[in-house]
């Protein structure tokens, strides 16, 4: 049901700070609206999203109803070592959404491929 | 003869009348703002992309009795390539016009057997905004001769046509007075190249014929049934209106 997408720059060397973002597909629905028979819609909106790497968190964020639909997630991180970046995030319905994604950190000293 | 010749003549200029002139046509994108513009162009942040995904995806997924997708037949989605910029178009079975959305789900009830999708749903938008987005970049071209003619008239004459309690024909506010100020946003043109797109104002992909039930609203004018034909003869008039301007899915406006 929920689904997100993430981006980040395709190439992170040691010492890099680059920058995160996650788009998730969520309703983010405030409990204020009504639908088209006049019974409330009821708030179910994200309650916290939590971004971990190597099992550190790294990354929290606690939206409330003023955040709009389908939020757009954007924070910076400073390449210190690759490993498992884990997206978790759970709404008032209690469902939890996960993404993860393999990072890669290349040495700092690492040169752009060889070319003759 | 005389008779004939003024009739040739009438029906000719008629046909070719422009209100705005195909080198000043502007698509909606133009009087967005920029930030409505840079999101838009943001390949990654732009927000119908969500619903482009699960439209992709469902292009290739069985469904229905006959165990087929869409790709079954139709191949991959870039052979969808140069199909959305000629609807609205004549459905040669049943002789109506047919927008891109009565065709798919036309398509999902005969050929692939399956469930019918209703107006506006998650799954028509996303499936909708996948194939229109195979023809981003071409020009609109939509075909007003033929079994077609009296539709566009149709669309035309609504067009220019006051109705609501505001008094208003769609003419009123986007040939006479776009780019001028209502309230606080500039007009738009009307023009409908965008659509399906993801309206920031609702929160997620709406179709053309959301935008134009909308637009009834807007001058507090009855708003016809969902399938009706007048939105159809409308969004035809809409799409030779604005004839050349690009496939622009997936597209944002406010």
């Amino acid at each position: 049901m929920s689904s997100a997408r993430l981006q980040i720059p395709p190439r992170i060397l040691q010492g890099d700070v680059f920058k995160v973002r996650l788009l998730v597909n969520h309703p983010m629905d405030s409990g204020f609206l009504r639908d088209i028979d006049g019974v409330i819609i009821q708030r179910n909106v994200i309650r916290h999203l939590v971004c971990t790497l190597n099992g550190r968190e790294v990354f929290r964020v606690e939206p409330t109803t003023g955040v709009a639909a389908n939020p757009l997630f954007e924070f910076y991180l400073r390449a210190t070592e690759s490993g498992d970046m884990l997206f978790r995030w759970v709404d008032d319905k209690a469902y939890i959404g996960e993404l993860r994604h393999t990072l890669v950190v290349e040495a700092a000293n690492a040169s752009k491929p060889a070319s003759n | 003869m005389g008779l004939w010749t003024i009739a040739g003549l009438a029906l000719t200029s008629h046909a070719q009348q422009r209100l705005i002139p195909l080198e000043k046509l502007q698509s909606g994108l133009h009087y967005s703002g920029a930030e409505v513009q840079s999101l838009q162009t943001d390949e990654f942040a732009n927000p119908s992309n969500i619903a482009l995904d699960s439209g992709t995806k469902s292009w290739a997924k069985t469904d229905g009795k006959s165990n087929k997708s869409c790709q079954s037949c139709h191949g991959e989605l870039v052979k969808m390539k140069g199909v959305s910029i000629r609807y609205p178009a004549i459905d040669k079975a049943t002789g109506k016009l047919f927008n891109l959305e009565d065709r798919i789900r036309n398509c999902r009830v005969k050929n692939q057997k399956a469930a019918e999708w209703t107006f506006e749903s998650d799954e028509l938008v996303a499936m909708t905004l996948a194939v229109t987005s195979s023809s981003r970049g071409l020009p609109l071209q939509a075909q007003i001769d033929g079994a077609a003619k009296s539709h566009f008239e149709n669309g035309q004459r609504l067009f220019m046509t006051r109705q609501g309690q505001m008094n208003l024909a769609c003419t009123n506010c986007h040939d006479q007075h776009y780019g001028q100020k209502l309230y606080t946003d500039p007009l738009s043109q009307g023009q409908a190249n965008g659509y399906p797109l993801y309206r920031i104002d609702w929160q997620r992909v709406a179709s053309l014929e959301r935008r134009l039930r909308f637009c009834y609203t807007g001058v507090k004018a009855e708003t016809p049934p969902w399938g009706h034909s007048d939105i159809r003869d409308i969004s035809l008039y809409l799409m030779w209106r604005g004839q050349g301007l690009l496939v622009e899915a997936p597209a944002v406006r406010k």
